[in-house]
């Protein structure tokens, strides 16, 4: 595609900007990562079922791969790497740590971001209702049960911050 | 052995987590080179068929292209050849890296784009023009054999393993029960899809793999063989990787491309995998078609047991070549005494993709196999499941038990194990009567419940070696350098965990170098449960040596006999206590660093062992399974950390829950692949998957390494598709009701059906 038919748009991601040229075509994940340099967001699937990619947009936890970058212009993003405050996990991290809930680690950080973004929005979600977020993402690795273990250890972490 | 011990066998926090938490990690699509090319593979759109042209102008000529190569490009690269069990009848099967003149499965690797950007590689891949006549699809591999090509036909190989008389068994027979089982195909299918970026440095004449995993020393070795270079002038590195489960980290044709690439246009390249080529592309596992008979005496002991299995590879033998067949084979017989056996495993080859090992690779199949043959004996004879069990089981006084045939290059000796003691261990915990009694009421009261049971022996520690040198340098940092690999299992922290106990020092101090080849100069890798083992004890061996280099240096310079001495918490003191004591990275400067190193050779393996009790109903009207209680007992021998052996197991629980309800890879009569998303292909959810419990024993701690360490890796996995089977039986009261997995919702319902037409079958509730 030539130069001229990318657009122009700003990603704020994590409380920095970034003016990037995309291709109208171009994904959000694929932007983030690629043009941003922030690659702890992953691309699992590219057709929305595994959540790897999840980022939070505006405050909602989003697949980043079923969004277009232009889609997201202006458009405040936190990706997993602005969870922590410098040296200091945020809960949820910490939490993932103390539960092992994570082992191959790729799952995670869509995990992390799907569980901070629906709990800062609902921070006393129902563990029923919990358990259907959660099952919007899959992992591979550990079997659910310390994920689980541990997004309600963060959850209780988060309310009492 | 029960000495109070720091690190090993506790559940301390794994080493691994910080960067994969705070999005730091290295997976193979997070490694960037200025300049780099990207690969987009034209894959075959036909499941067998001659291939007739390849046109690539259109390609050639889209901006940002720069190259399109097809066989003629390769011709000069062998095949890909074997890892593990290479029969050499299997050797005309092996897979090119690009199709030659025929195709033959959908996904095969046809052409290879070059470009600046992924995207247009990927637009460019789309329009090369490929046409291929067809050819006649041969999908089943238990019927008749078809031609592979003019010299060869569909089944390539037999799988034999006998021991006894079986004839005879056959013979004095009271009865004999036979099965027809069927395992359905289904796959690792990890969250991160494979990658592979190489790239060719000119000034050192080294040519880099970045992505590697699994095996990097071997897939290095076989990359300079193909290549025609050295095998120093190829490092691998393997970084972070998103789940192995024996499917990733094998050599396949796109990790030859991209170095074979990387050297001829002196760019780096790099290629990820997209979700949809991954579940064509990288390998299948487990189809298998199983007729089993069992000859028993009058009170259910098994006098022979004879097996004949059809084993689905697909359209190639990739690197595990006859090993998933052979393993089954050997494995089948598990934890009960069979004086006479005989299995006779045909390797069929058929126009789907090729397969390899996942996660338990041939005891998932011949578990569900025995244990199904198990129930059936006990119906038969009209004994409970378990006394039948109990009857048969291997006695602990047996140990060690000879198979009398081997697999994997070793001979099959069951090393140590008490089977009987965990079965009332894990029936105790469940308290299985009273849960047979409730599922007996609420089946009276017209529901679909009932309980499950598996036993199964596993293996472990594959050797035969592996090394570890463990460098202080200097400044006292402590590198512990392994070619072992690492898949996500806490692999650094438990070989810390060793270092550490043994050396007397923190294991949070220890940093665990893996997966390069430039490091140490030979190492088999991660697989078949053998890393904790294997470089376990070499970890152990080495931190040993380096304790004793580090004493004896400190003994001169505290002027102290080296025996008066031992290492507590990183610091050297007289083990009275009394007088000073150094710093050990004191003495690391004071002596200019140290090191030792040490490599464990063992031909045999190690078989850890365990059971599975599942409770569930079925819900008729969607012809689902619901889950209730699922419990694990499971001996490790000696569990470096619980923890983490407990995480392998629910992981391995619920891979095995997929194959047995969920997941399979599916074709259409043409050879068409019909799962090829993950909302076709349906793995378990949070929601699937129940709260499992985990008994972790330690009775029979192997005595083939002095800690006694057996694998964690696969025991999760390996009865699950047996117990749940097991328990829809229950449900049913239909025993033997269960022949094939997965036990989809249609299955399950076709199966309600039946039931409900059976005499004296009670009417399932709202039919």
């Amino acid at each position: 595609m030539k130069p001229s038919q990318r657009v122009n748009i700003t990603l704020t991601i994590n409380g920095r900007d970034y003016a990037i040229a995309v291709e109208p075509r171009r994904t959000l994940a694929d932007a983030i990562r690629e043009d941003c340099g922030q690659t702890g967001t992953h691309i699992g699937c590219e057709h929305g079922v595994c959540g790897a990619c999840t980022v939070i947009v505006e405050g909602e936890p989003i697949r980043s791969c079923l969004m277009f970058a232009v889609q997201a212009d202006g458009k405040k993003i936190r990706t997993v790497e602005g969870l922590a405050d410098g040296e200091t996990l945020h809960p949820m991290q910490q939490a993932f740590m103390d539960h092992h809930g994570l082992q191959c680690g790729f799952c995670t950080p869509g995990f992390l971001m799907l569980a901070v973004g629906v709990l800062e929005r609902e921070p006393d979600i129902s563990d029923e209702e919990l358990l259907d977020v959660l099952s919007s993402n899959l992992c591979r690795c550990t079997g659910y049960q310390n994920i689980i273990k541990a997004v309600r250890a963060g959850a209780k972490e988060m309310r009492h911050r | 052995m029960n000495e109070p011990t720091k690190f090993i066998g506790r559940s301390v926090r794994r080493l691994e987590d910080r960067p994969l938490l705070t999005g730091q990690g290295r997976f193979a699509a997070d490694i960037y080179f200025p300049d780099a090319w990207h690969m987009r593979v034209v894959r075959s759109p036909v499941a067998h068929g001659r291939l007739v042209s390849i046109k690539p102008e259109k390609a050639l000529a889209m901006p940002g292209v720069h190259a399109v190569w097809t066989y003629k490009d390769v011709a000069h690269l062998p095949p890909i050849g074997f890892r593990l069990t290479g029969l050499a009848e299997l050797e005309p099967y092996r897979q090119t890296v690009l199709a030659r003149e025929e195709v033959r499965y959908v996904g095969e690797p046809v052409a290879a784009v070059f470009a600046e950007d992924p995207y247009v590689a990927e637009d460019a891949a789309e329009l090369v023009e490929i046409a291929i006549t067809p050819l006649p699809v041969v999908l089943d591999a238990s019927g008749p054999p078809g031609a592979f090509d003019g010299d060869h036909g569909t089944e390539a190989g037999v799988i034999e393993k006998k021991s006894g008389d079986i004839e005879a068994a056959f013979r004095g027979a009271h009865a004999v029960v036979s099965l027809e089982l069927s395992i359905g195909r289904h796959s690792g299918v990890p969250m991160e899809t494979r990658g592979a970026v190489a790239r060719y440095d000119a000034a050192t004449d080294i040519l880099e793999m970045h992505g590697a995993a699994k095996v990097p020393h071997w897939n290095r070795d076989r990359l300079a063989l193909m290549l025609g270079r050295k095998p120093e002038s190829i490092q691998l590195y393997e970084g972070h990787v998103g789940g192995g489960f024996g499917i990733r980290g094998e050599l396949y044709p796109e990790d030859v491309l991209v170095c074979a690439a990387a050297l001829a246009f002196k760019r780096p390249v790099k290629w990820i995998e997209d979700r949809r080529e991954h579940m064509v592309a990288a390998n299948h596992s487990r189809q298998q078609h199983h007729r089993i008979s069992a000859a028993i005496d009058k009170d259910g002991r098994i006098l022979g047991i004879d097996d004949e299995f059809f084993h689905d590879n697909g359209a190639y033998m990739r690197t595990h070549a006859a090993t998933v067949p052979d393993l089954a084979a050997a494995m089948l017989p598990g934890p009960y005494r069979v004086p006479a056996y005989r299995a006779r495993g045909h390797i069929r080859l058929t126009n789907k993709t090729p397969c390899g090992t996942y996660r338990s690779p041939g005891r998932y199949e011949s578990t569900f196999v025995r244990e199904r043959l198990i129930d059936a004996i006990a119906a038969a004879t009209g004994v409970d499941a378990i006394e039948i069990r109990r009857r048969n089981l291997i006695d602990k006084n047996a140990m060690p038990y000879d198979l009398g045939f081997g697999t994997l290059g070793t001979r099959l000796v069951y090393d140590s194990g008490d089977y009987a003691k965990l079965m009332d261990r894990l029936l105790d915990v469940a308290d299985w009567p009273a849960m047979r009694r409730n599922l007996e009421q609420r089946r009276a009261a017209g529901e679909l419940a009932g309980a499950g049971f598996a036993m199964f022996v596993e293996k472990s520690g594959l050797g035969p070696f592996d090394k570890v040198r463990i460098e202080m340098s200097p400044t006292g940092a402590i590198d512990l350098i392994t070619g072992v690999a690492s898949l996500g299992q806490g692999v650094e922290t438990a070989m810390a965990q060793i270092c550490a106990e043994t050396l007397g020092v923190d294991y949070a101090d220890i940093k665990v170098v893996h997966g390069r080849t430039d490091r140490i100069d030979k190492g088999l890798g991660a697989f078949a449960s053998r890393v904790t083992v294997m470089c376990g004890e070499a970890t152990r061996q080495a931190a040993v040596k380096l304790r004793e280099a580090a004493c004896t240096a400190a003994a001169t310079l505290m002027q102290t006999p080296v025996e008066a001495l031992h290492i507590v918490d990183g610091a050297i003191m007289r083990t009275d206590g009394s007088g000073p004591s150094m710093r050990l990275d004191a003495l690391a400067a004071a002596v200019g660093g140290l090191a030792a190193e040490a490599e464990f050779t063992s031909s045999h393996m190690v078989y850890p062992y365990g059971a599975h009790v599942v409770q569930l109903h079925i819900d008729a009207d969607v012809g689902a399974l619901v889950i209730e209680r699922y419990i694990v007992a499971y001996d490790i021998g000696r569990a470096v950390n619980p923890m983490l052996v407990e995480g392998q197991i629910l992981g391995g629980v619920a891979q095995g829950l997929g194959g047995a309800i969920y997941e399979e890879f599916l074709y259409a009569e043409n050879g068409d692949p019909l799962s090829v998303t993950l909302a076709d292909y349906l793995m378990p959810t949070a929601h699937e998957v129940p709260s499992v419990q985990v008994v972790i024993t330690e009775d029979a701690p192997s005595p083939l390494n002095p800690l006694g360490l057996k694998g964690a890796g696969e025991g999760g996995v390996t009865p699950v598709g047996a117990a749940i089977a097991s328990a829809v039986d229950d449900a049913l009261q239909w025993p033997g009701a269960v022949t094939r997995l997965p036990i989809s919702p249609q299955r399950l319902k076709a199966l309600i059906r039946r039931s409900a037409r059976r005499p004296g079958a009670a009417m399932p509730p709202g039919r």
